[in-house]
């Protein structure tokens, strides 16, 4: 048995940096996914609004990890060997599209239906009407839970190291392996996901609480 | 290549699989009452308790907001033996999502507790009520109402989050399923099966957490 050393230390924070690019992975391409899951979601079309209810539906009802191991065994039996990152980025990604979707959906409706109407008498078209006069209203209401979410996409990415992926929760695991101290390891990693996530909950609590001051002295409607 | 799906073995073991996913709902009810406890307490002291202890309070809040839930199982079932603190698997996974879920309760509570009127928490110190009686009596419930659906959807994601557990060997429906998937290597089905399960589950909770609050908040007390 050795004791835990700053070479461990060192090796755990090395692997920070796997659970930071599969976060902002995910977000990236669950961002663009999600942005199409929203704008789905309240297309005019009853099917196309349904399939992406439907969607949101299956992903939020089921647990994270049944869709990495789906995922992770599934495709490989169909024939595509996926890489591990491959697979965790592509579950993390339809996870991540499935929450996003689902709150700038709520935020896209948030918008007052005076402001379709504006645009329709104008003649304006469908998707410029979306794009030029709904959506960069509700980005700025989407940002403070936006931000909240990023917080719960790092935690998730903890899930990863079940199916083998090394990110820093695994990481944790393998020293607490080599020097069987638990005690020691996973109060780190705990504090470094701390780390990772409280400055972006409080950013978020931040940018929720300005939003009120600004709606409360009716700055803008 | 072709897969040809083969559920008929796992279909055989349904009973199995059955028993993991009562195991998870009982898992997940026994947290879900006692987090609710801790976060009514903790949302009292929160708000109304002395300086460190809303301190205190705040800290547990936010460390376990902002850290994973399988890093805290790992600290609660590896890291306390150590101090000397054991748990069984099954205790160990249902002390985690107690811990959890009361951390995430106790911020929904304290904002229901901050959306009641401040003129009926002064009708009971009018009447001459203690802090305490006033919580209780007065405004717990109305804050309750506020935030039912808030404490319902983040039941539905202790429910779901519980599938991690397995990692600890707690033999709900997910460690089933793994353990079924390594027997019959199956991997596809026996996961698409549990994954369905999972999801009438969820279902059936939103259905019955929608009737309990027609039952408790509307039919309840009408006033």
């Amino acid at each position: 048995m050795r004791f835990f050393s700053v070479n461990d230390f060192l090796f755990i924070l090395a692997a920070t940096r796997w659970t930071i690019l599969l976060s902002l992975l995910a977000f990236a391409l669950g961002g663009l996914l999600g942005v199409l899951v929203a704008v789905l979601r309240i297309a005019r079309f009853a099917p196309v609004r349904l399939a992406a209810a439907g969607y949101i539906q299956l992903f939020q009802g089921t647990p994270l990890l049944m869709q990495l191991f789906l995922i992770y065994y599934g495709l490989s039996l169909f024939g595509w060997r996926l890489d591990a990152w491959t697979a965790v980025t592509i579950a993390y990604t339809i996870y991540a599209a499935a929450f996003l979707g689902d709150i700038w959906r709520g935020c896209l409706q948030a918008i007052p239906k005076e402001q379709w109407e504006a645009g329709r008498a104008l003649a304006i078209p469908y998707l410029p009407q979306l794009f030029l006069i709904i959506l960069p209203q509700a980005i700025r209401i989407a940002i403070p839970p936006t931000v909240g979410f990023m917080v719960q996409l790092v935690k998730a990415t903890a899930v990863a190291s079940i199916i083998g992926f090394v990110e820093l929760t695994r990481a944790g695991q393998l020293m607490t392996n080599a020097t069987f101290q638990p005690m020691v390891v996973y109060p780190i990693v705990a504090g470094l996901y701390f780390a990772l996530c409280w400055p972006l909950s409080v950013w978020s609590q931040r940018l929720e609480t300005q939003m009120q001051v600004e709606n409360a002295s009716g700055r803008r409607k | 290549m072709t897969y040809v799906f083969q559920f008929g073995i796992v279909f055989d073991q349904l009973p199995l699989l059955l028993e993991g996913a009562l195991l998870t709902i009982r898992l997940a009810a026994t947290a879900m009452v006692f987090g609710l406890a801790v976060a009514v307490m903790c949302a009292y002291l929160r708000t109304s308790g002395p300086k460190p202890v809303r301190v205190l309070v705040a800290a547990y809040v936010e460390g376990i907001r902002n850290t994973p839930f399988l890093v805290q199982l790992y600290i609660i079932y590896f890291s306390l033996p150590a101090l000397g603190i054991r748990f069984e698997a099954n205790q160990a996974a249902v002390v985690a999502m107690v811990v959890s879920f009361g951390a995430y309760a106790t911020e929904i509570v304290r904002a229901g507790v901050q959306s009641v009127p401040v003129g009926q928490v002064e009708v009971g110190l009018a009447l001459g009520l203690k802090r305490f009686q006033i919580y209780r009596l007065i405004v717990l419930f109305p804050a309750l109402k506020a935030v039912f659906p808030a404490l319902a959807s983040q039941f539905i994601l202790l429910l779901l989050g519980s599938s991690v557990v397995s990692a600890i060997s707690a033999n709900e429906l997910t460690a089933v399923a793994n353990s079924l998937q390594s027997t019959t290597f199956r991997a596809f089905e026996v996961y698409i099966v549990a994954t369905v399960m999972y999801l009438t589950i969820a279902v059936a909770f939103r259905g019955f957490f929608a009737a309990l609050y027609w039952i408790v908040f509307v039919r309840g007390r009408e006033r």
